[in-house]
């Protein structure tokens, strides 16, 4: 059953050094305030999974969080490298991090499958290409009706899935629209979730009868933090700040940069700074 | 009117796409290609982003392939499992839209790595959702500038997968669809020999000489029987391209 926390007792009781977490969100709706709540806590080891690893990711990296990154695109969309990523994967600064490279594709079917509780995906992929030679985790396997030969992955099995969602009702049940992404399937193949959302209502009242509803059974922890999916977009509520997403190339760039921007935006600041964040872009935007 | 050798590539990319095609769209140039077929020659073209939105009609262009935008103006918004085994994996697109920071000639395309995979020189993004797009659309259209660090002899990486060796190499690969059939640059169109499927020239744009694209492929370039020159951009083309660059720049500057 679902439960409210403050954000920190959240993160607190979910996440652990050495966990396997997936904090996901396809552009949309991005856990930046659970992420950044990470790194105040100082959680190391962490293997980090996610389709698109990008600013939250290249955060925890620069920071010293994560030992592995499991990924299938990893860059600043539209902008270019992420340089904090690259840092560590090239230089070992500020640690050396491993990676497990995939597709897409086979990211997807394998959140899927850790969804539904099988211990592999199978797909038609990988055709031809190099990935399967430089990762060990992309095998085949041979359809027993058609005798077609098809790619296998592990099924994704996270320790915690973190994600932000639109709204939370009283009894923790928890909404999402919009680009709905692998979130729901996030969560279902996790052991432990933990949800952030926009805000928690009453009821959620007029919906599609399809809207992606977790129920609160299926759902760990709960903290609400208005706007804090910044610098990405919560759907209604607040438009990605591709501004943002540009200035993070120049931000990131170098290590000292990194590092007093880091204390300043994320050390010395707590969930609430993304509310602030955000009625800044709404007031922008009229 | 004038205009630069990036809007005649966009231009010529934009043509190459059908008012009935059901496309898979990349981020960058080829969703600038995309959006204007839409806007000009192509209005009931169906274009679809990786993050779920299917036929959306975007007003500005996306920074990321799941800006808002993209779910606002959507028919319909699905997951991303969804999004790759159903439509992708099952077959619906007649053409996806590629960009890539290598490709060789027989237009296998490099997103991973610069150097050796497990030392690069330069670590790039990634496949993505390339190497599944480029075996499962009917056929793949590519753009790319040309340069000779971007057209080179060997890849150093096959992140997705284009003509292969050459030659019927889809075929033995299990492959029934069609590959590359065109890759549109700065300089020139290619298209894949009938039976060798190296990329080709068969078209060069208004001003381009051999010799520049000489200079700017990595591998010695073959040109195709006759080889036509693209038509220059018409005005109507260069002014809704102009458009779309303006109000998209309009709107990215906004959220600063």
């Amino acid at each position: 059953m679902s439960r409210f926390l403050p954000l920190a007792a959240a993160v607190e009781s979910t996440i652990r050094d050495g966990d396997t977490v997936a904090m996901e969100g396809f552009t949309h709706l991005i856990p930046f305030a659970a992420g950044h709540e990470v790194i105040r806590q100082r959680r190391r080891h962490l293997t980090l999974i996610r389709m698109t690893p990008d600013l939250i990711y290249d955060q925890l990296i620069g920071m010293g969080c994560a030992d592995k990154l499991v990924f299938s695109w990893v860059g600043n969309p539209g902008v270019g490298s992420l340089h904090r990523f690259r840092d560590a994967y090239e230089n070992g600064w500020p640690a050396p991090i491993a990676i497990e490279e995939h597709s897409h594709a086979a990211m997807a079917n394998a959140y899927e499958a850790g969804a539904a509780g099988l211990p592999f995906a199978v797909f038609r992929g990988y055709i031809g290409v190099d990935l399967p030679k430089v990762n060990r985790n992309i095998r085949h396997v041979t359809c027993p009706f058609t005798g077609e030969r098809l790619a296998a992955v592990p099924a994704i099995r996270p320790d915690v899935a973190v994600i932000h969602a639109l709204k939370a009702d009283r009894a923790g049940n928890v909404l999402i629209e919009g680009i709905v992404g692998v979130q729901k399937e996030a969560v279902l193949a996790a052991k432990r979730s933990l949800v952030t959302v926009e805000e928690i209502v009453e009821d959620f009242g007029e919906r599609s009868a399809n809207a992606v509803i977790l129920p609160s059974w299926s759902v760990g922890a709960i903290a609400c933090v208005p706007g804090g999916a910044h610098p990405s977009y919560a759907h209604g509520y607040y438009k990605r700040d591709n501004a943002y997403y540009k200035a993070w190339d120049t931000i990131s760039r170098d290590r000292d940069g990194f590092l007093a921007w880091m204390k300043t935006n994320v050390l010395e600041q707590g969930p609430e700074a993304f509310a602030v964040h955000c009625s800044r872009l709404r007031a922008a935007a009229e | 009117m004038t205009y630069s050798a990036s809007e005649v590539m966009t231009i010529a990319a934009a043509r190459a796409l059908r008012n009935s095609d059901i496309c898979f769209v990349g981020i960058g140039m080829p969703s600038a290609a995309c959006n204007l077929a839409r806007l000009t020659h192509a209005p009931d073209i169906t274009l679809i982003y990786e993050s779920g939105t299917i036929a959306t009609k975007p007003d500005v262009l996306p920074l990321s392939i799941g800006d808002g935008e993209l779910c606002d103006t959507a028919l319909t918004t699905v997951a991303v499992p969804e999004m790759f085994r159903y439509w992708l994996q099952g077959g619906r697109f007649t053409v996806g839209f590629l960009g890539g920071a290598q490709i060789d000639r027989f237009a296998n395309l490099n997103t991973t790595v610069v150097g050796p995979y497990d030392k690069p020189k330069t670590r790039l993004p990634g496949g993505g959702g390339a190497p599944e797009i480029s075996s499962a659309c009917g056929e793949i259209f590519i753009i790319m500038r040309q340069a000779p660090r971007s057209f080179v002899e060997k890849l150093d990486f096959f992140t997705s997968f284009g003509h292969g060796e050459g030659g019927d190499h889809r075929a033995r690969m299990g492959l029934a669809t069609k590959g590359p059939t065109k890759l549109v640059t700065d300089l020139a169109i290619f298209e894949p020999d009938p039976v060798t499927k190296e990329m080709t020239v068969t078209s060069i744009h208004p001003g381009v000489t051999r010799d520049a694209i000489k200079a700017n492929t990595g591998w010695p370039v073959r040109y195709a029987a006759d080889v036509a020159e693209t038509p220059a951009p018409t005005e109507q083309e260069l002014s809704v391209l102009r458009e779309l660059h303006a109000r998209t720049a309009r709107a990215h500057g906004e959220a600063a």
